[in-house]
């Protein structure tokens, strides 16, 4: 018997329609409610679970009570098993950290819960990668790389991951400052990944054969074509860990590294010392599409600031992804956001990204 | 049971003999056939055959050859034939991309029992085989006269290897030229996956185009890929979409601006015949794909034949031998200069080139043209009547007419309903028909599933299929669990999906399954 535990943040994505940019904090919530706004993630939260209530004799469900969780799974006709304790109407992200924990103590095999990108970094503290866990998408921001498309879709991938015949793989958990957001500049972060379900909706379904993965082949390419003297800027992300594993580099997952001549010369490097570094040799920056947006600059990466590019300049830009990563796109371009118009201007149109060992695919970024 | 005339459904339920593997069926010193002892003056001349093979090369121990009876051999495939849904027994539109048409059983015949082909051998003087040679030399006319081009060789066994000898060709090309540095080839999403997988075969870096809004190659991505460093493109048209590019000929003309060939893969060209050719495209290689245009079966029913053409300065390149004619006789022709060499041994398939011949001569160049506009007939007929179907939608150009096949999506099926393209696909075969091709990888329209109908079938045809699909989006929105867990009525209920894609699992051969299942 498979156990899954359910989890809803029942005010994930009041901000949204009323155009606040988030629902993180007390005070943006009751602004909120001031709005009109009511809670939407309860909804969404139902939607998936009715597609779990067809193998409900097969999983035990594991939840929080009330709005949490209880009143959802009972709504679609599953006898949870309900811990812990809430006060109704007054939950917060505390809720949310210790129920996931519970959750995991308690031995579920993954953690499908309802919010947004705030719930996500909530979980992600709570559990980091102990058991794995879904997202379904109610939040105000969708950032994270852990979320299913649709309600009806994570409910399905659910599924089939109980089933057996998903696995599990890293995925980005990431978060907007919510105030400095509201003030008009972004700062995201790339706060870690979770362990997320494969969502085999764009990956290599096999007739024959086997399955190819992307990641030893890109990293292969890049390596290969690495010009000595040069410097490698190697920004975040599990595409490009890949290459520091290939030239058996150790890597830092949420930040920028640098290698010359195989060799790493800076771990986790802050923008003035990128800057430093890059004045005076030749630099490549090799950056992977970050979070389920598309962003290649200006979300997780804010190091490789706009003077940093400009001194390496566009021709020295390499762009790594796997073809179902810019498949999952759904023909939406890759994004700049580097807080420099001009040069965001400056770096649209198309880019060659890698996207295997000798396999590359023009990509437009918007 | 017989098909209920108002619904166009029948209750169909699979012979399920669940037959053993021909090796458990082996019962040690069991005999098919009795081979006759060699006779006694045939002994004196070459002794016992086996002495002049070196003992280094001999077998010591005998292979492990199944041990059966032939009634039992008989029986045996009379039962796997029975747990298929292979062409001959379903209304096979399902494959889309593979252009399932009647290959008429005459030529079959003549392929296989003439003498005139049963009874030749390669290796014949070429004087004796002029039959076979003057049926490749006028196929290669009829494919010349087709296509526009100046030349074909017909000996790649299938599309992906015609594919490979164009990109060799390719590679010839440019270096006769001194042009050494042209190391890319550009390729799209939708063409096919072998489209990219053979030029890098040959040694090529692959770059690959995304559709734009409307379904088509990315005209802008294409700018901006060609460079000096551009030795092709790799193009079908129509793509899987079934959408024909209008501006092909700016996507060639911007290609030959950059010193680059330019490939039309017409693996499947059913819904051109006659109507429009790769010359006036500007395109300097194309192959057919005798296996799917030209009736000839598929792999299993008959070797595939991917026919490569190409213009008059790239002739030279081609693989030898070519066959020649001096106005009295065939011959073949081994002059090697600047040819890629060979890419098979002896003439490829030339049963398949048998029966694409006899099924170009059956329809005569009206006939050709005709087919091709009974296949696009067919198809929009087909897409008029299923966009009707709850669930099915058709993500690109929707309104547009289109060409021989297209990739439809039941997205929204999915999202009403929970129920996937692979869900409809399996509850198919409980009414009778064959899975459905969903899509190549990776899938770029959701929950794909791909339908040609080619001019084989009739309207009632299409209509029991369309009935069989709408029966099975009305069960989604019904009782979603029944689509989910069919096949209810097959030999296999459900193959576990991760098993095929897990190499600890497949076995593909005894020795191998015995190791795997014994762990």
């Amino acid at each position: 018997m498979k156990k899954l535990g359910f989890l809803v943040n029942p005010v994930a994505g009041m901000g949204g329609r009323v155009g606040l940019k988030g629902s993180d904090g007390a005070e943006i919530l009751r602004k909120a409610r001031e709005l009109g706004a009511v809670p939407q993630s309860s909804r969404r939260a139902v939607q998936a679970l009715q597609v779990l209530s067809g193998i409900k004799d097969r999983i035990e469900v594991t939840t929080y009570p009330g709005e949490m969780g209880e009143d959802g799974a009972r709504e679609c006709g599953l006898l949870p098993d309900v811990i812990g304790a809430i006060t109704k109407g007054a939950t917060t992200a505390e809720d949310t950290v210790r129920a996931a924990r519970q959750m995991a103590d308690h031995g579920v095999d993954l953690i499908l819960f309802a919010g947004g990108d705030g719930t996500a970094r909530d979980i992600y503290k709570a559990i980091g990668q102990r058991i794995p866990a879904l997202g379904i998408p109610a939040g105000v921001k969708i950032h994270s790389g852990v979320y299913a498309v649709t309600p009806r879709h994570a409910g399905d991938v659910a599924v089939r991951f109980l089933e057996g015949k998903l696995k599990a793989q890293d995925a980005e958990v990431m978060d907007i400052d919510e105030d400095a957001f509201r003030r008009g500049t972004v700062t995201a972060k790339l706060l870690g990944y979770l362990r997320t379900p494969e969502d085999r909706r764009f990956v290599q379904r096999v007739k024959s054969g086997s399955v190819r993965p992307a990641l030893p082949g890109i990293a292969a390419d890049v390596v290969g074509d690495m010009k000595p003297g040069w410097l490698y800027l190697v920004g975040p992300g599990t595409t490009t860990r890949a290459i520091l594993d290939e030239l058996g580099l150790k890597n830092t997952l949420l930040g920028v590294d640098v290698v010359l001549d195989r060799c790493l010369v800076a771990s986790d490097v802050n923008e003035s010392d990128l800057a430093r570094l890059v004045a005076d040799r030749p630099a490549i920056v090799v950056l992977s599409v970050i979070g389920g947006q598309g962003y290649l600059l200006g979300r997780g990466n804010q190091q490789l600031s706009p003077a940093v590019i400009r001194k390496v300049g566009k021709e020295q830009i390499v762009v790594v992804a796997s073809k179902e990563k810019l498949v999952s796109l759904a023909g939406r371009p890759l994004l700049v956001d580097t807080g420099d118009e001009e040069l965001d201007r400056m770096l649209s149109g198309y880019v060659k990204v890698t996207t295997g060992f000798r396999e590359y695919c023009m990509y437009r970024v918007g | 049971m017989g098909r209920d005339q108002a619904t166009l459904l029948r209750k169909f339920h699979q012979a399920r003999w669940d037959e053993p593997i021909i090796l458990e069926l082996s019962v040690p010193g069991e005999r098919g056939i009795l081979v006759r002892k060699v006779e006694k003056g045939v002994r004196d001349e070459v002794e016992d055959g086996i002495a002049s093979i070196p003992e280094s090369l001999r077998r010591s121990v005998p292979p492990k050859l199944p041990e059966v009876n032939q009634v039992r051999v008989l029986r045996h495939f009379m039962h796997l034939s029975q747990e298929t849904m292979g062409t001959d027994v379903t209304i096979d539109i399902s494959q889309g991309t593979c252009t399932m048409k009647y290959s008429p059983k005459v030529q079959e015949h003549i392929a296989t029992r003439h003498p005139g082909m049963a009874e030749i051998h390669p290796l014949q003087p070429d004087i004796s085989l002029q039959g076979l040679l003057e049926i490749i030399y006028k196929l290669d006319c009829f494919l010349q006269a087709i296509s526009g081009l100046d030349r074909f060789t017909f000996q790649p066994g299938g599309g992906a290897q015609g594919v490979y000898t164009g990109a060799s060709i390719v590679r010839a090309y440019h270096a006769a030229r001194g042009d050494v540095n042209r190391t890319e080839v550009i390729t799209t999403m939708f063409s096919h996956p072998c489209d990219s997988a053979a030029p890098a075969t040959a040694g090529y870096k692959i770059i690959t185009l995304m559709p734009d809004d409307l379904g088509y190659p990315d005209m802008n991505a294409l700018k901006a890929a060609l460079s000096e460093r551009t030795a092709a493109i790799f193009i079908t048209n129509p793509e899987d979409t079934g959408i024909y590019n209008p501006r092909i000929a700016e996507y060639v003309k911007a290609a030959h601006d950059a010193g680059a060939l330019c490939y039309y893969d017409q693996a499947n060209a059913n819904g051109m015949l006659g109507i429009t050719r790769a010359k006036e495209a500007g395109f300097d290689l194309c192959h057919f794909n005798l296996h799917k245009t030209f009736s000839v079966p598929h792999q299993c029913m008959g070797g595939s034949v991917g026919a490569v053409g190409c213009r008059d300065e790239l002739k030279k390149f081609l693989p030898v031998p070519r066959v020649g004619f001096d106005g009295k006789r065939y011959y073949l022709d081994y002059e090697a200069n600047g040819s890629i060499g060979k890419v098979r041994s002896f003439f490829g398939n030339p049963q398949s080139l048998v029966k694409a011949y006899a099924w170009i001569l059956h329809h005569g160049a009206d006939g050709l043209r005709e087919a091709a506009e009974c296949a696009v007939l067919n198809n929009n007929y087909l897409e008029k009547k299923l966009k009707e179907v709850p669930g099915v939608s058709v993500r690109y150009s929707a309104d547009k007419r289109k060409l021989e096949q297209i990739r439809y999506s039941w997205e929204k099926l999915y999202e009403d309903t929970g129920v996937g393209t692979e869900d409809v696909m399996r509850r198919m075969a409980d009414y009778g028909l064959q899975h459905y091709w969903m899509s190549h990888h990776p899938w770029i329209v959701p929950q794909p599933f791909t339908l040609e109908p080619c001019e084989s079938y009739s309207k009632d045809d299409l209509d029991e299929y369309v009935a069989v699909l709408r029966q099975i989006s009305k069960e989604a929105y019904e009782s979603p669990e029944l689509v989910k867990n069919a096949p209810h009525n097959q030999v296999v209920h459900k193959v576990p999906e991760p098993s095929i894609d897990q190499p600890e699992r497949i076995a593909v051969t005894w020795r191998q399954y015995l190791k795997k299942a014994a762990k």
